[in-house]
């Protein structure tokens, strides 16, 4: 980071050649150590540890990357944290055991799953309020705001279901019977499909935003690991829309897949217990938090493998990035 | 515009079609249909049974009596089974039948139960079990959360019976692996005089055979004292045996003697069995893979702690549900099928997905090894190998089954 600050009188060639791989900073929620881990990738060393409250779980960066908004699930709130000086500068009411949560594109809302309650709240960052709680089924997990900022799809793990929320009016549309036990959802850059993992099942669904129907669906095998272990989690999608990763829980390992043909390229060995995923902002690396091991796995994308992992702490959970 | 709706339409039932007639060719006629019509709401009627239980003599006022096992984990899966119900327009009830202790179950059940159910969740005797499911004939499906007995999984079996609580086999394969791998292989085996006891010992001793431990004695334990007053006294000499052992195991299931062996043997040795080291379906201490949202839940519902039965209970009334909602139907035998059928995948919130033998009905969980206040070890245990899966390694597998009907069938 320090190469970075003390070439930028020069040149975009020089710096970018300075920077061969561009310094940023990794924040991961830990879960067992009601903490964040600040980790330099490059140097693939923890940097520090900061206090953040009772069972710190969701994490998200603010589109200007100012802001980490952190889910402490067990103090019942979303907290607010400079990125810059590490300290919190605020809190959201965000009702019951928040867990995961999602920004919306403009980064004024942020939509909440409240596991215990069975609900979804939409906080106004700016007024620090609740504006909506909306019923949902049982245990809501992944959330996600399409790009174009149309869509809240909440996950529900115990009732197997998407629930479309539209985000102007923020009601219920639709709701999609998906595999046992959805995780994740997340969509493709282009706001047209959205992409959900279910963990029992051992699936991933690709959804058509305009029928809001599953228009395709991924199994997963990996040869030396019974079909039980494979258990997907964490997906996201590149913004070039070529490939998305998908996280594979206890079979340890990210899946590549292939976003035109829907085929799995490849499986990359990473850590135990891989939970949830993080580009870097160039798109060049994929971070994962590895719940069991403790530790963090830096992916290459252009070369597709694994290149570090760094240990960062008890129940490594979310992860968020900052240039 | 309404051509192409249409067509994609018709693409999607086409498609339904054939995912289905891959799946089973059976199901496809029948679950396509009322996709044609718009479907009415469905009722999908679910009955519990149970005989109030006696209260046993308590060794310890630590832990109430609880009258209302399995109950409680019923309902609150109920409630979960009809959260998916209002989208999916099934309605799912629970008719809950408390029979009193000096009742005759099996009347009752003729009476209030047989014609009127599809599903009877049961939380009765090994005895009850087998006479409720050979009085419901073909036309019920009894989802059995009360026993743990080996018999009702072999020899004893029925193919109308889903058991949803680990055998007493899984349960001492689980400790035996865990032992094993801790090398604590030398055993000594207490037993206490009830029915149960012996059962547990007798599966004790199974999977000492089966993983390669030895039980270098056995003794039983006669209740012939005053345990609160000389239980100090008696279990060390009790305990003074001829041979060194690595672990004292007991079977005492209805907690009698057991919880007075640990720190009182004479030599140092942990304890493990139905006491000290337990294994179990539900407990506690268990908070991973979700398992803390559900305990959560249970609590704010219940007030008290989820028991096994209530584990039990819940797991089978979620997986009627779970089979009800994917094919669109509350006929007993299309969810017979499903929950037989490869695509059946139950959450249980302990690691993978669950799903019920082929050859005994009995359902593929792992069983958690906890100690009082913490969780630990949950088989089956990293390195115990299966060429399906590990959940296999523990209780009978399909070689070993003694049940017949899967055989015949």
């Amino acid at each position: 980071m320090k190469k970075c600050v003390s070439v930028r009188g020069l040149s975009v060639i020089t710096l970018l050649i300075t920077c061969s791989a561009q310094a940023e900073t990794v924040f991961v929620t830990l879960e067992k150590d009601n903490a964040l881990a600040v980790v330099d990738p490059v140097e693939g060393e923890l940097i520090k540890t900061v206090e953040v409250g009772k069972r710190p779980r969701g994490i998200a960066i603010s589109p200007d990357f100012k802001v980490l908004y952190i889910a402490v699930s067990d103090e019942n709130t979303v907290k607010m944290l400079d990125t810059e000086s590490l300290t919190i500068i605020g809190e959201l009411p965000s009702a019951d055991d928040p867990e995961t949560f999602a920004l919306n594109p403009k980064g004024d809302k942020l939509y909440v799953s409240n596991e215990d309650d069975s609900m979804v709240s939409v906080l106004d960052i700016a007024k620090k309020q609740a504006v909506k709680q909306i019923k949902v089924g049982v245990e809501p997990e992944g959330i996600a705001v399409s790009p174009d900022g149309k869509w809240a799809i909440s996950a529900t793990e115990t009732t197997n279901m998407l629930h479309w929320i539209d985000a102007s009016t923020h009601e219920i549309v639709e709701n999609t019977l998906v595999d046992a036990r959805p995780r994740a959802v997340t969509f493709t850059a282009d706001s047209a499909f959205a992409w959900a993992t279910s963990e029992m099942a051992g699936t991933l669904q690709v959804l058509d935003a305009k029928t809001k129907q599953i228009i395709k669906r991924i199994n997963f095998e990996i040869p030396g690991v019974s079909k039980d272990k494979i258990q997907p989690v964490g997906v996201v999608i590149d913004k070039a829309m070529q490939r998305a990763y998908v996280a594979l829980g206890p079979a340890n390992r990210v899946a590549v897949i292939n976003v035109k043909t829907y085929a799995v390229e490849k499986y990359l060995l990473v850590g135990q217990r891989v939970w949830n995923l993080a580009f870097s902002p160039d798109q060049k690396r994929l971070y994962t938090t590895n719940g069991v091991s403790n530790d963090i796995s830096i992916i290459d994308l252009d070369s597709q493998t694994v290149t570090k992992s760094v240990g960062v702490g008890n129940y490594p959970w979310g992860v968020a990035v900052k240039p | 515009m309404r051509l192409t709706k249409r067509s994609s339409q018709l693409i999607s039932i086409v498609s339904l079609l054939i995912s289905l007639l891959i799946a089973d060719p059976c199901l496809a006629k029948k679950t396509v249909k009322p996709t044609s019509k718009s479907p009415a709401k469905q009722t999908v009627k679910i009955a519990y049974l149970m005989q109030t239980p006696k209260e046993p003599a308590a060794l310890s006022n630590l832990d109430p009596f609880i009258g209302d096992k399995g109950i409680k984990g019923a309902e609150l899966a109920i409630e979960d089974n009809n959260t998916t119900g209002q989208y999916t327009k099934q309605q799912f009830t629970l008719d809950t039948l408390v029979v009193p202790a000096d009742a005759n179950v099996i009347d009752i059940f003729a009476k209030k139960i047989a014609g009127h159910y599809s599903f009877v969740i049961v939380n009765t005797t090994a005895e009850q079990t087998n006479a409720i499911a050979d009085a419901a004939g073909k036309e019920m499906l009894i989802f059995d959360a009360g026993t743990v007995d080996d018999a009702l999984r072999n020899a004893g079996c029925r193919a109308n019976v889903f058991h949803l609580l680990p055998s007493r086999a899984m349960r001492t394969d689980a400790l035996a692996q865990y032992m094993k791998k801790k090398n604590w292989t030398k055993w000594f085996l207490v037993v206490g005089t009830a029915d149960e006891d012996k059962l547990f010992a007798e599966a004790a001793r199974r999977s000492a055979h089966k993983f390669g431990i030895t039980i270098v004695q056995e003794k039983t334990w006669e209740h012939t004292f005053d345990a609160r007053h000389s239980a100090q006294a008696d279990v060390a000499v009790f305990s003074q045996i001829d041979d060194d052992y690595d672990v004292l195991i007991v079977a005492d299931e209805q907690g009698r003697f057991g919880e007075y062996l640990d720190y009182r043997t004479w030599m140092p040795r942990p304890v493990i069995g139905t006491q000290g080291l337990i294994a179990v379906s539900w407990h506690p201490t268990h908070e991973q893979w979700g398992a803390s949202q559900i305990q959560n839940r249970f609590k704010e519902k219940a007030g008290r702690w989820m028991t096994e039965q209530d584990y039990g209970a819940y797991l089978a009334v979620r997986a009627i549900g779970e089979a009800a909602t994917r094919t669109k139907s509350n006929d007993m035998k299309l969810i017979n099928d499903y929950l037989t059928g490869g695509e059946f995948a139950l959450q249980g919130y302990k690691s993978g997905p669950l799903t019920f033998r082929a050859w005994d009905h009995q359902l593929r969980q792992p069983v958690l090894l906890a100690a009082p206040r913490s969780l630990v070890a949950v088989a089956p245990i990293d390195g115990f190998m299966h060429p399906k899966t590990e959940l296999d390694t523990l209780g009978y597998d399909q070689p070993e089954s003694g049940c017949q009907w899967s055989k015949t069938k």
